[in-house]
């Protein structure tokens, strides 16, 4: 569109600043649980929101009514509210994160539903993930997963020391794709069988790829696997569903790649055990 | 445990297992099509009888063959031992609304279902197994001419199965499941063998295909040749076979 006289603009600007969003009215069936111990259900509450607001917003505005009725508020957690933390873990409408592709829970908008529509909204469920409260998931698994190899045994220096070791273009793209993963979890609780080869995927691959972390792949590879299963995820089965889901589109040839080093690290490394 | 047993036991480890089964039972499936489609040949039986008194006769077929039914229990146990890992890993409060989206439809709800089909197909493996196998290895089956040489008649055993219609509806479901089955576990053998790879992959997928097509409606062909294109059996053979006659 070719900028008009600034009058135009000024009304194009002036309707943005308005307060005439489309107000939604919306039903909330939401997963309300004290704690692990106690059994859950599903409780109704009704919103109305705006367009433009993220979803975390909106359960702002349904916990700041909650509050004001003496009521507790919904439990679910966040952080950096820009996709980047990986905490804002919840399933809504059948979706870690919402039908939305490629975006976290807090990128999420409200313009993406319907007035009047009804949303379910439930924890990432999982046996490695036991249930804190409400929407509020323990992830600690994939902390005891990373512990286990997901990080390079030396000081590897600032980004200016990173940054003068020269490596393969593809290679660096390959291992930076992987290394976009923030452990959300959304790869367990939209899998079938509960497993985290995604996460731990896209680890392995990233450090493997860069030539500081190349030299403990066999250990971190065998080390990182053997802590996945003891956690109790299960086996994957290849559906995909992780990288369908996952809000930041790791690839499943990250869990190939996992699977040709551990393969190679079981056959060929020194590790006895 | 040493770790030659916790390699074999580890997530990758049992999806291994699971992948070369798989990939040598499919290449049991193109082996076993290869022969049996000679019940098409339409010269009485004389060829399928021959190739049958070959296979039963030949110690270095025998000797595969109980290789053949050690893999076909591992995939089958192991499987079983994968869905109920998986089920545990799950969790027992099971969400509302779940809606699983994957990177190729139909792989992906076969996928969803590779345990529920597979028990379809070990299903189907026992019927099958128990009408010609067992009725083979433990009935007397009535002899026929194999270009001057005596041979069992199992063509007219086949054939007389094959007239009935459960029989044949049984095939037709077996094969079905096996479709599905074949389409997600061919790309999945691969990519658990770690063989994911930009040149490779729409290749393997193509292939998954193909196998998942060729293999089931080929089979099915045969029960559907013998039911609608050969005339009704004159005298019908005393055997037996869970089936019967
Ligand atoms: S792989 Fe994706 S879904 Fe899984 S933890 Fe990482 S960012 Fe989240
Ligand atoms: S709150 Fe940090 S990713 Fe959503």
């Amino acid at each position: 569109m070719i900028v008009g006289s600034s009058k135009s603009l000024q009304t194009d600007n002036c309707q943005l600043t308005t307060d005439n969003y489309s107000k939604m009215k919306l039903t909330l069936k939401i997963w309300r649980q004290k704690n692990a111990k106690s059994a859950g259900k599903f409780e109704s509450h009704q919103v109305v929101a705006e367009e433009h607001m993220s979803f975390l917003e909106m359960l702002d505005v349904l916990n700041e009514q909650l509050i004001s009725e003496r009521k507790e508020p919904v439990a679910f957690e966040h952080d950096c509210r820009e996709g980047i933390c990986g905490t804002c873990s919840m399933v809504i409408n059948g979706h870690p994160h919402g039908l939305m592709q490629g975006t976290t829970t807090c990128q999420l908008h409200m313009r993406h539903f319907k007035d009047g529509e009804t949303i379910a909204i439930e924890p990432f469920r999982a046996q490695s993930f036991p249930l804190i409260k409400d929407l509020v998931v323990d992830r600690s698994a994939f902390d005891r997963i990373i512990q286990a190899g997901g990080y390079i045994s030396v000081n590897t220096g600032q980004a200016p020391d990173g940054n003068a070791i020269p490596i393969e273009k593809d290679q660096a793209l390959d291992a930076f794709n992987a290394a976009a993963c923030i452990g959300c979890g959304a790869c367990v609780a939209a899998c079938p069988n509960s497993s985290a080869m995604l996460f731990t995927s896209a680890k392995v691959s990233h450090l493997a790829q860069t030539p500081q972390g190349e030299i403990e792949a066999q250990r971190r590879v065998l080390g990182m696997v053997n802590q996945m299963d003891e956690e109790g995820f299960g086996r994957c089965s290849n559906v995909t569903a992780c990288e369908a889901e996952c809000p930041k589109e790791i690839s499943v040839t990250n869990i190939a790649r996992m699977n040709r080093e551990y393969l190679s690290a079981s056959l060929t490394s020194d590790v006895m055990k | 445990m040493n770790w030659f047993t916790k390699f074999l036991t580890s997530s990758i480890g049992q999806k291994l297992v699971m992948s070369l089964t798989g990939l040598f039972l499919i290449s049991f499936l193109v082996v076993h099509l290869a022969g049996n489609l000679q019940l098409m040949a339409d010269d009485g039986g004389v060829a399928f009888n021959t190739y049958a008194k070959f296979m039963t006769g030949n110690p270095v077929i025998k000797t595969i063959s109980y290789g053949l039914y050690a893999m076909i229990l591992l995939h089958a146990f192991q499987g079983l031992a994968l869905w109920f890992k998986n089920r545990k890993a799950r969790g027992s409060e099971k969400y509302a609304v779940k809606v699983t989206r994957g990177a190729d439809g139909v792989a992906t709800s076969a996928a969803k279902q590779m345990a529920v089909l597979g028990t379809l197909i070990l299903a189907f493996l026992l019927i099958h197994m128990g009408d010609f196998w067992w009725a083979m290895k433990t009935e007397a089956v009535p002899m026929a001419d194999c270009g001057g040489e005596p041979c069992q008649d199992l063509y007219t055993k086949v054939y007389a199965s094959f007239k009935q219609w459960w029989v044949v509806a049984a095939y037709i479901v077996g094969m079905i499941a096996l479709a599905f089955h074949l389409r997600h576990g061919f790309w999945s053998a691969f990519q658990t063998l770690g063989w994911n790879h930009p040149k490779y992959t729409p290749a393997i997928n193509g292939a998954a295909w193909v196998i998942a097509l060729v293999l089931p409606v080929a089979y099915a062909a045969i029960p559907l040749y013998m039911y609608f294109a050969l005339p009704e059996m004159t005298t019908v053979p005393e055997m037996g076979g869970i089936f019967g006659s």
